[in-house]
C-alpha cells in the first residue's frame, strides 16, 4: 500500500479532460484524501494538448510532484508529451482507438482500453470521461460505490436514465482494465484516507466565497484568465443576497464602478490579472487620494503584455506596489493557501474600510486555478469591521461642509455615506482640504499627504509573514510567496537529508513591507534564498530595499511558465547553500 | 422640500465669465428642487475638465473622479444606493473622447442615472485643443491647419446604442434645459442630455450667436414624435444634430436595476452584511 501517488490525464482541449479530472478527484475527496491539482492548458477553447495532474495523498500536500504514477491518455500526443514524467514501472491507460505506443526508453505498463468504443456503445462518445475515470479508479483498488455516488450527484439533474448510463460506463471502464491487469495493481493501491470531510476547491472559489462572507454585494469585472472564475462564482451567488456582478466594458470601468459603489456604501470588489491591473492603476490612485475603500484581486499570470496568459508567474509584485503614479497608501496582501484565499479576502475588505485605502489581494495562477483540498472553513472567524463611519450628524450653525478628511491623530477620518443629512462634503482626486474642497496650499498639501500616510503607520495585520523556523541559525532561509510554499517544504525535507538546515518564510504582507519581522529571520540565517516565479527577483529586490543583507541573498528564479518542482527547488537551494556567490552560481549554471 | 437655493454652496466656480456652464449648474439646481429632492439625496459625479468641477459647485454629495470615468463611477453609486438621484456630468472630451467607451455601454446598460454633457466643442482646461465634437476644419492649438477628422455625432450613436432617453439643449435656454433635466431625472433608465455650452475663451466659432442662428427647437417642429426612434434618427441626420428638446424617449424599457436578476429593491448600502450560519454552510457544502 502506498500513501501518495500522482495521476494525470491528457488529451485535446474540449475532449473531456476537465470533466474526467473533476469526477475522479471529487470522488477521491469524498474518501478524505488530500489532493493538489495542476492544470496545463492553452489560451484557446478547442484543440491543443491539455493535461491535468493531481497528487493524491493520505497527508496534507501543497505541491505538485516530480514524477507520475498513472497517465491517462486520450491521444498519442498526451503519451509523447507526458510519459517522461512516469516513474519506472508507472502505468499508462490509453484509448485503444488510436493504437497507443509506449515511447522508446519509457519503462511503463500500457493498458489499452477501448475508451471511445465503450462510450459509443453506450450511446455517446461524451461518456469517454466516465470510462477513463472508472478505469483509473479500479487500478487504485478503491470501492466503486463511492465513485457511483459522485456520478449520481453530477448527473442527478438529468434523470435516472443518464445516471445509470454513466454508472455503466464507469463499470465497463473498470471491468476492462481489471481484466487486462488481472486486478488492482499492487504498487498503486492507496492506503485508506482519514475519511474526514475536506473541501476541494480552487483559490478563485475561495476568494469568491470569502467575498460573499465579507458582505461584498457588487462586483464589477471584465473577463480575463486566470481571474474569471471569481466573477462566475459571484454571479451565481450575489443575486441571492440582492446584489449583482456587472460585466463592464473594460477594467477601467470595472475598478471605477467598484469605487463608485464603495463610495456609496456597498462592499465591492473587482478581480483581474496583469493586463487589467495595468489599466486600473490611475483609478487605484483615485481610491487612494479620495480614501475610498476598494478590494482588487490580481491573479498573477505570465507577463508582460499578453505574455503567457495561462501560465504561472509572480511578476506583478513591483507593479502592484509602485504602479500608481504619485504616492498613495495602499495594502498588498498575498495569500499562500486556499484557506488563506478565503480568510484574506475577508480581511482585505476589513482593512480597506478600516484604513480607507485600496487593498490588492495578489494570488498567482497556480493558487487561483490549482484545485486543492482545503480544511473546513470556520464560520466563527468571519468578522466584519466597517471602520470609522458616522451617522446622525448634528446640524451645524454655519453652512460649512462636513469634514470628511479631518486631520486626525491616526490619519483615519470619519466616513459618511451619500444620503446622510448634514454629511455633504466634496470628493475629488485633486488635492483637497478637510472638507474635500480643492486646495493647492503648500501647507495643506503637506498636512494632507502626511495624514494619508499616517493611516498605515500603525497598520495592524496579524501574521505579515508565515514562518517554519525550527533552526536557530539555519544554513538557509528560504523566502517565498503565493503558491510556492508547499514545494519549498518538500525540498526542505530533502535538504535536511543532506545535512542542510533551512527555515522557511512566506511573505504575506507585501506592502507595507514587514521590515522588522523579516529582518529578524534574515539575521539568523547564513544565506537567504528568495524563490519566485519571475525573471528579475522582484521579491528579493523588495527585501533588499527594505531590509538589506544584499550579500546574503541568492535569487532562485523560474519564469518559463511552469511552477517550481520540488526537485528543482532542492537542487538549486543545495547549490545556493554552498560557498559560491550569486555571480559564480549563475556562471556555473547552478541557479 | 428644498428650494433651488439649498442646492447652492458658497464655492465660487473657476469658470470664465460668460461660460455656458454657469447656466447648466443653475438648471441642475432648479431641476433638483423641482422634482422634490433634498440635497443629501442627490449625488453629482463628474469627470475632469472645466465642466468636471461642477460636482463641487452644487450642494449635494458628489465625486470629482478621473478623466472620462464619470459614468462608471456614477453607475456604481446608483447600484449601491438606488434611492439616490445620480447625475453624471462632464465635457465633450470627457464623455465622447476618452470616455466614449463608457458612454456607449452606460447607454446599453440603462442604469437609472442622468448624464449631462457640457458640450463646448473644444478642450478648455488644457487651453484650446480639438475635441471629437469640433467641426471639420476647426483650427485649434492641436489642429493649426484645421481639423481633418469627422465630427462625432454622439446622439446618433446614442440612438444606435439603444438609448431610452436622448435630449439636447442650449445653455442659454434655461427653461428648456431645466425641464429636460427634470424629465431626465424622472425617466426610468439612462438619460442623456447633451448641452451646447459655449466656451467664450477658446471657441470663437461656436458662439452664443452662432448657436442661436443654427439650432432648431423641436417644440417648433410640427408633428415631431419623440417616441419614434426612426424619426429621431433622421431628424438628427438631416439637421447635423442641430436640434434641441426631447429627441427620443422609450418609456417601455425597464432600467437595469429593475431587470437584472435578483437585484434588491431596497438600497444595497443599507443592507446587513452578515451571513447566516445556515447560508454559509450551504455555500461551503458545494465544495465537498
Amino acid at each position: 500500500m502506498i500513501s501518495q501517488l500522482s495521476w494525470k490525464i491528457g488529451g485535446q482541449q474540449g475532449e473531456g479532460v476537465e470533466s474526467t479530472d473533476r469526477i475522479f478527484s471529487t470522488a477521491l475527496n469524498r474518501l478524505g484524501y488530500y489532493l493538489y491539482g495542476y492544470r496545463h492548458f492553452s489560451s484557446r477553447i478547442k484543440g491543443g494538448h491539455t493535461n491535468n495532474k493531481i497528487r493524491i495523498s493520505t497527508k496534507p500536500i501543497r505541491a505538485i510532484s516530480d514524477d507520475l504514477d498513472i497517465l491517462v491518455a486520450f491521444d498519442q500526443e498526451s503519451i509523447d508529451f507526458n510519459s517522461h514524467e512516469l516513474r519506472s514501472g508507472g502505468v499508462i491507460v490509453a484509448d485503444a482507438k488510436f493504437g497507443p505506443v509506449v515511447p522508446e526508453g519509457v519503462d511503463a505498463k500500457l493498458f489499452a482500453v477501448p475508451i471511445t468504443s465503450i462510450a459509443e456503445e453506450l450511446g455517446t462518445s461524451l461518456m469517454k470521461n466516465m470510462v477513463a475515470s472508472g478505469a483509473s479508479w479500479a487500478l487504485l483498488g478503491l470501492p466503486l460505490e463511492v465513485f457511483n455516488k459522485a456520478v449520481e450527484e453530477e448527473f442527478g439533474r438529468k434523470g435516472p436514465a443518464i445516471v445509470e448510463k454513466n454508472i455503466e460506463a464507469v463499470k465497463r471502464g473498470a471491468d476492462y482494465v481489471l481484466e487486462l491487469a488481472g486486478g488492482p495493481i499492487e504498487g498503486l493501491k492507496l492506503e485508506p484516507a482519514d475519511g474526514k470531510q475536506k473541501l476541494f476547491m480552487i483559490g478563485n472559489d475561495a476568494i469568491g466565497l470569502g467575498s460573499v462572507a465579507a458582505g461584498c454585494r457588487i462586483m464589477s469585472a471584465y473577463p480575463i484568465t486566470p481571474a474569471s472564475e471569481i466573477m462566475e462564482y459571484l454571479i451565481k451567488k450575489l443575486p441571492k443576497f440582492g446584489g449583482t456582478v456587472v460585466q463592464t466594458e473594460d477594467e477601467i470601468a470595472a475598478i471605477t464602478m467598484a469605487i463608485g459603489a464603495s463610495y456609496a456604501g456597498v462592499r465591492t470588489m473587482t478581480a483581474s490579472a496583469g493586463p487589467g491591473l495595468s489599466l486600473m492603476m490611475e483609478a487605484i490612485g483615485l481610491a487612494g487620494m479620495t480614501e475610498i475603500p476598494v478590494v482588487i484581486v490580481d491573479t498573477q499570470r505570465g507577463g508582460p503584455s499578453t505574455g503567457l496568459p495561462t501560465k504561472q508567474e509572480q511578476s506583478d509584485i513591483s507593479a502592484l506596489i509602485y504602479g500608481t503614479h504619485g504616492e498613495i497608501p495602499k495594502i498588498v496582501l498575498a495569500p499562500s493557501s486556499i484557506e488563506e484565499c478565503f480568510y484574506d479576502t475577508i480581511q482585505a475588505f476589513n482593512l480597506a474600510e478600516k484604513y480607507q485605502v485600496p487593498v490588492i489581494l495578489a494570488t498567482d495562477l497556480q493558487l487561483s486555478l490549482g484545485k486543492q483540498s482545503c480544511e473546513t472553513l470556520d464560520f466563527d472567524k468571519i468578522q466584519i469591521d466597517r471602520g470609522y463611519m458616522v451617522k446622525d450628524i448634528p446640524d451645524r450653525e454655519d453652512s460649512s461642509m462636513f469634514n470628511r478628511y479631518a486631520f486626525t491623530e491616526n490619519g483615519i477620518s470619519p466616513r459618511v455615506l451619500p444620503g446622510e443629512k448634514n454629511g455633504i462634503h466634496h470628493v475629488t482626486g485633486v488635492e483637497h482640504d478637510e472638507s474635500g474642497r480643492p486646495s493647492e496650499s503648500p501647507v495643506n498639501r503637506k498636512k494632507m499627504m502626511d495624514k494619508r500616510f499616517r493611516k498605515l503607520a500603525k497598520l495592524d495585520v496579524e501574521n505579515p509573514i508565515h514562518l517554519h523556523a525550527p533552526h536557530p541559525e539555519p544554513d538557509l532561509l528560504i523566502v517565498g510567496m503565493g503558491s510556492t510554499g508547499g514545494t519549498i517544504d518538500q525540498a526542505r525535507l530533502r535538504l535536511n537529508g543532506e545535512g542542510i538546515t533551512s527555515n522557511h518564510m512566506t511573505v504575506r504582507l507585501l506592502h507595507p513591507f514587514p521590515v522588522e519581522e523579516v529582518r529578524e529571520q534574515m539575521e539568523k540565517a547564513k544565506k537567504i534564498v528568495v524563490l519566485e516565479n519571475n525573471a528579475t527577483g522582484q521579491l528579493a529586490n523588495l527585501i533588499k530595499m527594505n531590509v538589506g543583507h544584499h550579500d546574503k541573498i541568492v535569487n532562485v528564479l523560474k519564469y518559463d511558465g511552469n511552477p517550481f518542482l520540488p526537485s528543482e527547488v532542492f537542487e538549486r537551494c543545495k547549490n545556493a547553500a554552498g560557498n559560491l556567490t550569486q555571480e559564480e552560481l549563475v556562471k556555473n549554471g547552478n541557479l | 422640500m428644498a428650494t433651488f437655493k439649498e442646492f447652492r454652496n458658497n464655492i465660487k466656480p473657476n469658470w470664465c465669465p460668460g461660460c455656458g456652464d454657469f447656466s447648466i449648474q443653475a438648471a441642475i439646481q432648479r431641476a433638483a428642487a423641482a422634482v422634490g429632492l433634498e440635497p443629501e439625496n442627490l449625488a453629482v459625479i463628474s469627470g475632469i475638465g472645466c465642466s468636471g468641477r461642477i460636482s463641487g459647485y452644487i450642494n449635494a454629495y458628489g465625486l470629482h473622479g478621473i478623466h472620462g470615468r464619470a459614468l462608471p463611477i456614477a453607475q456604481g453609486v446608483k447600484l449601491a444606493n438606488r434611492d439616490l438621484t445620480v447625475i453624471a456630468s462632464g465635457g465633450d472630451g470627457d464623455g465622447f473622447a476618452i470616455g466614449m467607451g463608457h458612454t456607449v455601454h452606460a447607454i446599453r446598460r440603462n442604469i437609472n442615472i442622468t448624464y449631462i454633457v457640457m458640450d463646448n466643442q473644444i478642450y478648455g482646461l488644457t487651453k484650446g485643443q480639438t475635441s471629437p465634437r469640433s467641426g471639420e476644419g476647426f483650427k485649434t492649438k492641436s489642429t493649426p491647419e484645421g481639423s481633418v477628422e469627422s465630427t462625432l455625432s454622439p446622439l446618433e450613436i446614442a440612438l444606435a446604442s439603444g438609448a431610452t432617453f436622448v435630449a439636447q439643449s442650449f445653455s442659454s435656454d434655461l427653461k428648456q434645459l431645466t425641464s429636460l433635466i427634470e424629465q431626465g431625472i424622472q425617466h426610468e433608465g439612462f438619460s442623456l442630455i447633451n448641452v451646447f455650452s459655449p466656451c467664450v475663451t477658446f471657441n470663437k466659432v461656436n458662439t452664443y450667436d452662432w448657436f442661436k442662428e443654427n439650432i432648431i427647437n423641436l417644440d417648433t417642429v410640427p408633428d415631431y414624435d419623440s417616441s419614434n426612434r426612426a424619426m429621431a434618427m433622421s431628424k438628427l441626420m438631416e439637421t447635423g444634430s442641430m436640434i434641441t428638446g426631447l429627441i427620443y424617449q422609450n418609456k417601455e424599457k425597464k432600467s437595469y436595476e429593475n431587470m437584472v436578476h435578483g437585484f434588491k429593491e431596497e438600497p444595497l448600502a443599507q443592507q446587513s452584511l452578515a451571513l447566516d450560519k445556515s447560508e454559509f454552510d450551504k455555500l461551503v457544502a458545494e465544495f465537498v
